[in-house]
């Protein structure tokens, strides 16, 4: 499992963790059962607090992706279709909020907007 | 969550200096920085709850023992304490140092202080006072690590080390807090190590405790905004830490980023005008700016 962190940048390094073992788990690298290094060991070898592992590990459990039992360490779950679908639904939001954002700032109609997407989706057919 | 350290109300006078009424927990487990000034306080606070001064007022809990109030000294074998100073007999040379320490600590580990003599490459037949400052700061810290301890204090231990060999005392820290029955609590001027390695940051000024913190939050919550003046007249005053105005620019600390995002101010720049810009803040950056707010308010 290959963890890469950015220093710069504004994603906070707990979401780049989250973020990076959820493409692992939905992408099936991690298999279901899989135990994840503890929140100390991570955060050892990143070089980063072990209030950033909690939390990225907390964040994890809590979008179902693993699970952590008390005194044996954290495990990779099953990749939940429903989960998977659940968090690229989410992804496509924000980009969609980014591109509405610009869209506002500029002026430009939802309809001009709307017709871009269009022509994406015709594109790639 | 059990305490390394748990002190209330911590007063102690001195002649022109008082530490006011300090209160904080060290969680078990963590890794706390203390930042300040020379003469905020760190090393009176330090000695304080080590019990190696007396103190107007405060409890002072250790390990879970009552500082002041010990019946049988011998839970301090559990502490591993470095100065700035290098305790040990001038004339004694370093190889000897092992052969003492270990009549004080029971669980003197000569394997692991052979190892870090080594690493450290501090020469065993040199007489203490023959060392540098670098290396005496290395002996102790090798002496400090070399028994079983549960908690660690050191006092501006890595002031005048190199880089290189900072960077592996961190990673020696790192490796002692991964079990997390340890604690490290370190006051540092190198405020980038601080950054590095701290779970959790305090900032003492002339003796008051101004904040205690976690890291991740003052990096990612805090930031530095450039803007024009006008701009930063807008920003709302209670997310206002500390503010430079400039000939071209000014810079005004923040402690809420979400929230000046949110507030407008960036996406007013005038035609023309430069827009504002937020910076990510160290750890330096927020020391210097709330000690100049500090100072301004006087």
């Amino acid at each position: 499992m290959n963890i890469i962190i950015s220093n710069s940048g504004d994603k906070p390094i707990y979401e780049q963790i989250t973020g990076q073992i959820k493409n692992l788990i939905m992408s099936g690298q991690l298999k279901e059962g899989t135990p994840l290094p503890s929140m100390r060991t991570l955060a050892k070898e990143l070089r980063i607090s072990v209030i950033t592992t909690k939390r990225a590990y907390e964040d994890l459990e809590r979008d179902g992706f693993i699970t952590t039992m008390v005194g044996k360490g954290s495990f990779v779950r099953a990749a939940d279709t429903r989960l998977v679908r659940e968090e690229r639904l989410k992804e496509i939001e924000a980009l969609l909020a980014k591109a509405v954002s610009v869209a506002d700032s500029a002026g430009i109609e939802q309809s001009e907007v709307e017709e871009i997407l269009h022509i994406l989706y015709t594109d790639n057919e | 969550m059990k305490n390394a350290i748990e002190v209330k109300n911590l007063t102690k006078i001195y002649d022109g200096f008082k530490l006011n009424n300090i209160s904080f927990e060290i969680p078990e487990g963590s890794v706390v920085g203390f930042i300040g000034e020379n003469g905020a306080g760190k090393s009176t606070t330090i000695k304080a709850l080590l019990g190696l001064i007396p103190v107007e007022e405060g409890k002072v809990n250790v390990l879970g023992h009552l500082i002041g109030e010990e019946d049988d000294a011998s839970w301090r074998e559990q502490l591993g304490v470095v100065f700035d100073e290098c305790s040990f007999p001038s004339e004694l040379k370093v190889k000897d140092i092992a052969r003492f320490m270990k009549h004080i600590y029971r669980t003197w580990d000569e394997k692991q202080f052979e190892n870090y003599m080594q690493k450290f490459e501090l020469p065993k037949g040199k007489k203490v006072k023959e060392l540098s400052k670098g290396m005496k700061m290395k002996l102790s810290i090798a002496a400090a690590l070399s028994h079983d301890s549960r908690l660690l204090v050191l006092d501006e231990a890595t002031g005048g080390l190199d880089p290189v060999i900072r960077n592996e005392i961190l990673d020696i820290f790192r490796e002692y807090v991964e079990d997390e029955g340890h604690t490290v609590f370190l006051s540092s001027h190198i405020t980038s190590d601080i950054e590095k390695i701290a779970d959790y940051i305090m900032l003492l000024h002339k003796g008051e405790l101004l904040f205690m913190e976690s890291k991740d939050k003052l990096i990612y919550d805090y930031g530095l905004v450039k803007c024009t003046k006008e701009q930063a007249d807008k920003i709302p005053s209670d997310i206002v830490v500390g503010r430079e105005d400039g000939a071209y620019e000014t810079t005004v600390l923040i402690s809420d980023q979400g929230l000046f995002r949110t507030s407008g101010i960036m996406e007013e720049a005038m035609d023309g005008e430069a827009k504002p810009v937020i910076d990510r803040a160290c750890i330096e950056d927020i020391l210097l700016y709330i000690v100049k707010a500090q100072k301004e308010a006087i």
